[in-house]
């Protein structure tokens, strides 16, 4: 390409000849990097034009939809705009989903995080070897079907299941939690664990130990070295753990249809039903749109602090 | 970093780091248990899902007898390909554009480029299912596209997010590496084609595979877009488990588990091998 070789220069180091070729530089460099911008874009343009047809219109029609007009037979129609959708949202069943949904997440992100910590931790201070081989046994689950996993522990609540076997042997009650919210949270517990245990050895692997050592050496007791310097050290991990476990128990759909049954729904199964049974695609979408702005305003939280570097 | 002088600091003394030690093989535990546990009841000879009743292959042969399930592994095959080959091709040529150029409005592809990963399942799904309802008049206007068998939907909406994957992948690898190759390619009058073929595709080829592999375990695992989309009788496996999970427990789907679990597994250990051996084959030239 005849435009391009001049586009070196301005990448690389200033050329030597850059005094007698002040005067034309400037319209020549302008020109290349016209057109290498130009080339970036065309590169692109598959690749833009793609999300744009199957993944920002689709947007549009979801937020279009949550305006939009159901008529009697349970049609959307796409006229009469209004804030109808949007004026449910406040009723009574949205707001015992929303806030079990709520309530649920948190509760699996805490108990994630103190599982993960504790983990996190051990397998960073371990040898490379055995830190490798260690991180491997959390990105097997991490990467294995989320379905299959769910559903094995559908075989082990099971009411002849082994838990609920283990649970009457000790004889600590009834052990049959499952279609419980106990069952649920612990589904989303084990399915985003490693979310939170990857991003916290991420962090804390990182600390430079010799600040530990040096709190040590001041007379520090371990448990206090390890508030004030290795817990705050290793907050951007707790951070983007938390939010990589809590938006998607949040939206969760899979976990409560397999180990809730179908009273303990979540938002997820919400936004499912109205599509799929009751057919009332302008509150299937607000309730998505709402589902939507949570999860954004989360992922803004983690990339401003600083959750992008881990 | 010295790790090597600051270990004791790291480790805690006396009963927390046993501990410390406890907790982590019981975290251990229980990632693995349920599936071990899985694993041993698809050999169960028995129609209860939780009483041991003696060994058997009978779930197996039912399973490789199923037409159904053979039926839908077929469509999780062929979508898994088209839609991994397509996202790869897709998702190399964004992160290159994004990480190589400077273009305007690229700081809102890159935003957008970034959704498909953190939207919720469900978000997606209806938005793929309203988009297709919407739509599927002027697609099929389109000839050789077919949207009522609903194969087509099936790839469309795993690319959509797939993309996304498959070009982070690639980009952690490119912005680690070194433009002025490619640049000293063109020195050399290498043309643009050349200098990607030559230079670049090899450098970057770690993450390409690693987008591609990310790729084919998503479109295999998604269980909430594909069953807003798939058309009836053209479900992929995991759409047809889901139902049969719903429907009630049958040990067939125990054996259905273990051969997705497998499949999965393979893949994680296939990705790691690879990783290691282009990295370290890396370092030794």
């Amino acid at each position: 390409m005849a435009v391009d070789a001049p586009a070196r220069p301005p990448d690389g180091e200033p050329p030597v000849l850059e005094e007698t070729a002040e005067v034309d530089t400037p319209g020549l460099e302008r020109e290349a990097e016209r057109a290498k911008a130009r080339q970036g874009f065309l590169l692109g343009l598959p690749t833009i034009v793609y999300l744009l047809v199957f993944f920002v219109v689709p947007l549009g029609f979801v937020v279009a939809y949550s305006f939009a007009t159901r008529t009697r037979s349970g049609r959307t129609e796409l006229r009469d705009f209004n804030l109808d959708a949007y004026a449910r949202l406040g009723d009574d069943i949205i707001m015992t989903v929303a806030w079990r949904s709520l309530w649920m997440a948190v509760v699996a992100t805490l108990i994630c995080l103190v599982l993960a910590y504790p983990l996190a931790y051990y397998i960073s201070t371990r040898s490379p070897t055995v830190r490798n081989l260690m991180l491997v046994g959390v990105m097997i689950p991490f990467w294995s079907n989320f379905l299959i996993r769910t559903y094995a522990w559908r075989v082990l609540l099971d009411s002849d299941g082994l838990v609920t076997q283990a649970f009457e042997f000790i004889g600590v009650g009834d052990g049959r939690i499952l279609f419980t919210s106990n069952a649920v949270i612990l589904g989303l517990v084990y399915g985003y664990l490693p979310f939170m245990v990857l991003p916290l050895y991420a962090a804390i692997e990182r600390i430079d130990w010799n600040l530990v050592e040096g709190a040590r050496d001041l007379y520090a007791s371990g448990w206090s070295a390890f508030r004030r310097v290795v817990w705050p050290l290793s907050r951007p991990g707790v951070i983007a753990g938390s939010i990589l476990v809590f938006v998607p128990s949040f939206g969760a759909y899979v976990t409560p249809a397999i180990l809730g049954g179908n009273k303990e729904g979540l938002l997820g199964s919400y936004i499912v039903l109205q599509f799929l049974s009751a057919r009332n695609g302008p509150v299937g979408s607000a309730v998505s749109v709402v589902v939507l702005v949570v999860m954004l305003v989360a992922t803004l939280v983690y990339f401003r602090t600083g959750g992008k570097n881990l | 970093m010295s790790k090597g002088v600051a270990k004791s600091t790291a480790e805690p003394q006396g009963a927390s780091r046993w501990l410390l030690r406890g907790h982590s093989a019981a975290v251990f535990a229980f990632f693995y248990a349920p599936i071990v546990v899985l694993c041993i009841f698809s050999f169960n000879d028995s129609n209860a899902v939780g009483n041991w009743n003696g060994f058997t292959l009978g779930w197996y042969e039912e399973l490789f007898g199923n037409d159904n399930i053979q039926s839908s592994i077929w469509v999780s095959v062929k979508v898994c390909v088209a839609s991994t080959v397509i996202s790869v091709v897709l998702g190399t040529a964004g992160a290159l554009a994004l990480e190589r150029f400077r273009w305007w409005g690229q700081k809102a592809f890159d935003a957008v480029l970034y959704l498909p990963i953190i939207i919720p399942d469900v978000t997606m799904a209806v938005m793929m299912l309203v988009f297709f309802n919407e739509t599927a008049s002027w697609f099929n206007v389109i000839p050789g596209i077919n949207l009522q068998n609903g194969l087509e939907k099936l790839v469309f909406s795993h690319v959509a997010f797939n993309i996304s994957f498959v070009s982070v992948v690639v980009r952690a690898r490119l912005a680690n590496l070194d433009a002025s190759m490619e640049e000293a390619a063109a020195d050399l009058y290498a043309n643009r084609w050349q200098a990607f073929r030559r230079v670049t595709l090899p450098q970057i080829m770690p993450g390409v595979i690693g987008g591609a592999l990310l790729a084919v375990t998503i479109s295999l695992d998604d269980v909430v877009v594909s069953s807003f989309v798939a058309a009836v009788g053209g479900t992929p496996l995991s759409v047809y488990v889901f139902g049969m999970l719903r429907k009630g427990v049958s040990p067939l789907v125990n054996s259905v588990s273990v051969v997705m679990l497998v499949a999965s597994m393979a893949l994680v250990l296939a990705s790691l091998v690879i990783s290691r051996a282009t990295g370290s084959g890396r370092e030794e030239r």
